[in-house]
């Protein structure tokens, strides 16, 4: 298992190389640099700014610099919030982000879980038809359309939470954008589990399980939620490591200190590195999430053996 | 033994209905049927005869979209319309039942051990731990071997035959007064057939439980049970004690299916007809992983190092059980595989030859195969189906010349000619593999390789389809490689046969003296599973 | 179980029979889903609104009308009765002139008006500058010319939806903004499509080493945060309408790539393409009768579903003020900017979340609805 854990994390790194490539190249192609003010600075400040961040260096050199760096652990400083270095923006914003994505995904799954398993065992039935439109509902409805609707309702008419503002993490300052968070993904997730549990619920040995006159609670629970359970796992890699991460409507629209929203303020402000340290943070979320689905889809199936 | 007394379980008047987006579909009608204690029934249909359906209702384990009505006891105790709950005091206990897919039957996430455990637990209440020698006991009860390590397995981890054996220690938990077997050795190999049967003929004479039995087979009731129900289109048209009805059939339907069973022989090509097909030493090899990251390199040999000979005319037939090679070897020869070793088509090399090459060869070798419901394109029209082969090998001709060749086409498979503009899910499991035929045949080949064409079909479509390909075989003067598990039906089309076993030939000769005088332990117990009851009822 | 052996048992020349293909089947079952069906009609609906309703509409969608900054939505015409008196108080104060008296009489407003000096009638300009009123004329003067009667056709408008913070009609704005997210949508998908399909065949149908190697390259941009390479390309190209489509629809093909890719490796393994290929059957016939025709269901299912995607990817990026530039304006534009005025102006965030979200719920519950009739088995 843990030689499987250190062959999936070196296969990893071709990927992280892969894309801090690309990465670096793409955004250094586009046009203006992080020093294009509205009012041009002189020369002479221009050229200090870039001898000090090595800006003037051919573009080859610098980024087999930035390379040294990322092998030293070092994301460099950012170009536009001049006092922090990236690793320092992240180290505030990630625990923040984190706290967020954990307590909106762990919602989803037990509420979208057992939405799911409810509409499953009232296929086409009014509960069922219901659950469905609302999980609809979800799916389509965007955050940032949520986002100022719960506002308007629990914030401005009802007045019962904050309309926005992180109030260093006061709880009911973290209310909405769970909720906002929290609600797409309870959609998906009860989609993905009536699905399955569907498709299980028909299958051959639940007919056994029932023809051995097994109670339904142990049919459901335990031979059949446990099967249905495996694609709700493999949808949640990816969708744990964009909640983890932060979102960047979430962020704006509730003004939370979070890391979602740098990217786009390092790509509008060209700050090279801000943006190449979302981009690798983003990339090690998906890739660590990915395998811990794997690996939990080991303790689920024991007929998924990495050795 | 003819079990007395009254009934223990019976049905009055059941009926079986299924609401579907296609209209009603009304699968069991008005059916009466009594089970003794201790006594074996059989009830005997084809597919869509609603045999499974009705003890599905009968055990409440019907889709949800069916509804019964009638009337089902369990000693006095009407089952119909229970609440699972109340339900749940026969099944498992009273009242259990084995499934046709042991592949699938059983759980794949929890072990063997946990879920032979589980009816005991819950009816028992008692905990795991003390049903574990119970467990023990059960796994040794139905031959499984080294049953202590046995317990800790995974279902994956188990042949098809000891899923099956586990399936019928789980039934067989709660000591039930009876056990429904629905098809429970169709899926297994006739070797591991046999054994099934054997085991449960065993476990009756010594638990003493009534067995239904149900199956589309008459081969296993003649030998197995007391009394026969015969089922067509959800009604029981016959039923009596089993040698009344196997040897005065009254009902048309029933005395088709008893005729149902191939017969005649094909004789044997002189030795003086010209070599048509050669392969020396022929292989192939299947590499399994070797990814980028996996050094583990697996190697199946599917085909390891086989001879033939085939003369105009002749039919080889190739039995074996799943997993021998047979259809590789089918397919390998056809070069539909890559393979190591010669091929000789007429004297010509087919090996070294481009796909551009072979092209013209391929309207002399063709292909039908076993599944008539994956071979058809399914967006494609009967007509189009028939002459794609003609697009390739005669592109000169015009789309009203190619019609009125599917049209003639269809007609030699003894299909009507106007249902070409039809799509192949209009059609029965019979009716596809006539069209699969027809496919093959208006291209006017040599050799045709099939590969288990009948092995989907009910018996009496399957007799039908066997007719027809004789029939052809002496109009055209074909060739033919006739691959199949079945070898009542290789006995009925082959003149030499091939016996496979993990890629080898086994066995091979004239049919009737491998028939006759198997001299090979494995060729030996394929013939005794297969004839079993032929043999036996002979010597009745 | 019934076989048809009656050959030639129809009269001579009879037609062959039409079948029903599982393309009719799969129509029928559509048209029975009733949810299905009235989305198909609301998304017609909305299409002809958009496509249409700017033509119509009295305001251009650009038109700022200053005295209307922020109105709510209403079914009565503006100016209200109580808005005349200021809006004229407004006016004449920008030409420096006294108001004294005005009443209302069949649509016309008459305004007397004083000034310490001679009054010159073109001040009448100052009130047909303000958007209310127009057509105005001098009535009656005074012989000083100090004291005027001005008479002017109060102009009548409708905002059935509201006006935005600039003062220009929602509801114009909220249908060319439908025009621009549709457009997108469809186009993107189209882009998509194109990409994906062809991306997804070769790679599948070719196999081995180029598939891997194919599918390797889509992994990796996978992994990369997607709006990366939007707004990449929106830095790159200025926010322009149709590079805005070919990015999102150069992101969304990855999808479409690996669900066509998945189909061919099943399909190629089929008995039917193997009997093909026993045909003697070329890769070109094998691609074009038998893998196209049936990786065709998914993709139609999927594309129905990419249409809201692509919109609410569009919006998403408008959102974030990378998308069409003002006056330009698209759903996600107005959602933003209604979320921005949400104290005061719900009108703003009501009304384009309503149109966007119906649009997408129709898309939602057609693609549902195409799933359900092109792969029964799951009812």
């Amino acid at each position: 298992m843990l030689s499987y854990v250190a062959r999936r994390f070196f296969g990893a790194v071709p990927t992280l190389f892969i894309i801090v490539t690309v990465a670096f190249f793409l955004i250094r192609v586009a046009p203006g640099g992080p020093f294009d003010l509205e009012r041009p600075l002189e020369a002479k400040v221009m050229e200090n700014l870039n001898r000090i961040y090595q800006l003037d260096k051919p573009l080859w050199h610098q980024y087999l610099l930035y390379l040294e760096s990322l092998l030293r652990g070092d994301l460099g400083p950012s170009f536009y919030f001049r006092d922090f270095s990236v690793s320092e923006l992240f180290a505030r914003g990630l625990p923040i982000s984190i706290q967020l994505g954990c307590a909106a995904l762990l919602l989803a799954l037990l509420v979208g879980g057992l939405l799911g398993v409810i509409a499953a065992l009232r296929q086409n039935r009014g509960t069922d038809v219901a659950v469905m439109a609302t999980a609809t509902f979800g799916i389509t409805v965007p955050n940032f359309v949520v986002a100022p609707l719960l506002t308007l309702l629990f914030a401005i008419w009802l007045g019962w939470l904050p309309a926005g503002g992180w109030g260093d993490g006061a709880l009911a300052n973290k209310i909405l954008p769970i909720l906002t968070l929290a609600l797409p993904q309870i959609a998906i997730i009860a989609r993905l589990t009536r699905g399955s549990m569907i498709e299980m619920l028909r299958a051959n040995h639940i007919r056994t399980a029932r023809a051995n006159g097994l109670p339904g609670y142990v049919v459901v629970g335990v031979h059949a939620l446990r099967g249905a359970l495996l694609p709700v796992v493999s949808y949640l890699g990816p969708a744990a490591a964009a909640l983890l991460t932060g979102s960047v409507v979430i962020e704006t629209i509730f003004g939370i200190p979070g890391v979602g929203r740098y990217f786009v303020q390092g790509a509008l402000n060209r700050d090279y590195t801000l943006v190449m340290g979302t981009v690798i943070m983003i990339a090690l979320f998906i890739i660590v999430f990915n395998l811990i689905v794997d690996l939990l889809y080991a303790v689920l199936d024991p007929r998924v053996r990495y050795d | 033994m003819t079990a007395t007394g009254d009934p223990i379980l019976e049905s009055r008047d059941l009926n079986v209905r299924f609401a579907t987006p296609d209209g009603e579909v009304h699968a069991v009608r008005g059916v009466d049927l009594r089970v003794r204690a201790g006594e074996t029934i059989a009830i005997v249909g084809e597919s869509g005869s609603g045999k499974s359906q009705l003890m599905m209702a009968t055990m409440g384990l019907l889709a949800q979209n069916g509804r019964t009505e009638g009337s089902v006891r369990f000693r006095g105790q009407e089952l119909l319309g229970l609440s699972a709950r109340a339900l749940n005091r026969y099944r498992g206990q009273k009242l259990s039942m084995i499934f046709q897919e042991p592949m699938t039957s059983l759980d794949p996430l929890y072990t063997i051990g946990r879920q032979i455990a589980e009816p005991l637990v819950h009816h028992k209440g008692i905990s795991r731990a003390e049903a574990r020698p119970r467990v023990l006991e059960l796994l040794k009860l139905v031959g499984i071997p080294e049953p202590e390590r046995r317990l800790d397995s995974y279902p994956h981890e188990l042949s098809g035959g000891q899923r099956q054996r586990a399936m019928i220690a789980m039934a067989l938990a709660n000591g039930p007064e009876i056990l429904i077997a629905d098809e429970p050795t169709t899926a297994l190999d006739v070797t591991i057939q046999a054994q099934i049967l054997e085991l449960l003929a065993d476990l009756q004479r010594r638990l003493g439980m009534a067995i239904v039995f149900i199956t589309h087979d008459l081969g296993i009731v003649r030998d197995f049970a007391e009394r026969v129900y015969v089922m067509q289109e959800g009604r029981v048209v016959e039923t009596g004690p089993t040698a009344q009805i196997l040897a005065r059939p009254e009902h048309a339907y029933t005395q088709m299916l008893l005729a149902a069973e191939p017969e005649g022989r094909k004789p044997t090509v002189p030795a003086g007809e010209p070599l048509l097909l050669e392969g020396r030493d022929l292989k192939v090899v299947f590499r399994i992983g070797g990814g980028w990251l996996s050094r583990v390199r697996h190697e199946v040999r599917a085909v390891d190092g086989i001879d033939l000979v085939l003369r105009e005319g002749q039919t080889l037939g190739v039995v074996g059980e799943s997993g021998s090679g047979k259809s590789t070897l089918g397919r390998a020869l056809l070069r539909l595989l890559p393979s190591e070793g010669a091929i000789r088509y007429k004297g010509r090399d087919l090996q070294g030859q481009d796909r551009a090459a072979l092209r013209p060869l391929r309207r002399e070798l063709q292909l039908v195969f076993q599944d008539p419901f994956g071979s058809l394109s399914p967006r494609m029209t009967v007509g189009q189906i028939v002459t794609e082969g003609l697009l390739v090998h005669e592109p000169e001709l015009s789309a009203k010349e190619r019609d009125r060749r599917a049209a003639q086409a269809l007609e030699e498979v003894q299909l009507d000619p106007l249902m070409r503009n039809r799509f192949p899910h209009e059609f029965s499991g019979g009716q596809r593999q006539r069209i699969a035929i027809a496919r093959a045949m208006i291209l006017k080949p040599k050799l045709v390789v099939l590969d288990e064409p009948t092995s989907a079909l009910d018996r009496s479509v399957q007799k039908q389809v066997l007719a027809l390909l004789r029939e052809l075989q002496a109009a055209n003067g074909l060739t033919y490689i006739f691959i199949s598990h079945d070898l009542a039906v290789v006995r009925a089309m082959a003149d030499e046969v091939l016996v496979m076993k993990d890629g080898r030939v086994v066995e091979r000769g004239i049919t009737e003296a491998i028939y006759e005088r198997p001299h090979e332990a494995y060729t030996r117990a394929l013939i005794a599973a297969a004839f079993r009851h032929e043999a036996r009822s002979g010597v009745s | 179980m019934a076989l048809a052996q009656r050959p030639a048992e129809e009269p001579a020349g009879a037609e062959p029979q039409r079948g029903r293909s599982l393309w009719d089947d799969a129509w029928a079952r559509l048209k029975a889903n009733r949810a299905a069906v009235a989305s198909a009609a609301l998304l017609a609906l909305m299409l002809f609104a958009c496509v249409v309703g700017p033509w119509l509409s009295p305001h251009p969608f650009d038109a700022v009308y200053r005295s209307y900054v922020k109105v709510p939505a209403s079914l009565a015409p503006y100016p209200r009765a109580e808005q005349i008196g200021p809006s004229l108080e407004s006016a004449l104060r920008r030409a420096r002139v006294t108001l004294e008296d005005w009443r209302e009489e069949g649509g016309r407003v008459f305004v007397t008006v004083t000034s310490g000096r001679a009054i010159d009638p073109r001040t009448t300009r100052y009130l047909d500058r303000a958007n209310d009123f127009s057509d105005t004329r001098v009535e009656e003067a005074s012989e000083d010319g100090k004291r005027m009667v001005f008479s002017a056709e109060v102009e009548r408008l409708y905002f059935l939806f509201g006006t935005d913070a600039n003062g220009r009609d929602l509801l114009t704005r909220t249908l060319i903004a439908g025009r621009i997210s549709l457009t997108i949508g469809l186009l993107a998908t189209l882009v998509a499509l194109f990409i994906g399909v062809t991306y997804g065949a070769v790679s599948g149908y070719l196999g081995g080493r180029v598939d891997t190697m194919m599918m390797r390259v889509v992994d990796i941009l996978y992994s990369l945060p997607f709006i990366f390479f939007v707004i990449l390309l929106v830095v790159f190209f200025g926010r322009n309408f149709v590079l805005m489509f070919i990015a999102v629809g150069a992101i969304e093909w990855l999808d479409m790539a690996r669900i066509v890719r998945g189909q061919t490796l099943s399909i190629k393994r089929q008995e039917y393409v193997q009997a093909a290929e026993a045909l003697g059957v070329g890769s070109r016939g094998i691609l074009r009768r038998h893998v196209v025709p049936n990786t065709l269901g998914p993709v139609v299912i999927y594309m129905t579903l990419m249409v809201p995607k692509v919109i609410l990817l569009e919006s998403f990026l408008s959102f974030l003020g990378l998308g069409v530039q003002e006056p330009m304006t698209s759903w996600g534009v107005l959602i933003a900017e209604g979320a921005r005025n949400i104290q005061g102006a719900t009108w703003m965030l009501t009304f384009p979340s309503l149109f966007l979200m119906a649009t997408l719920f129709a898309l939602n519950f057609i693609g549902d609805g195409l799933r359900d009739a092109l792969d029964p088995k799951d009812r």
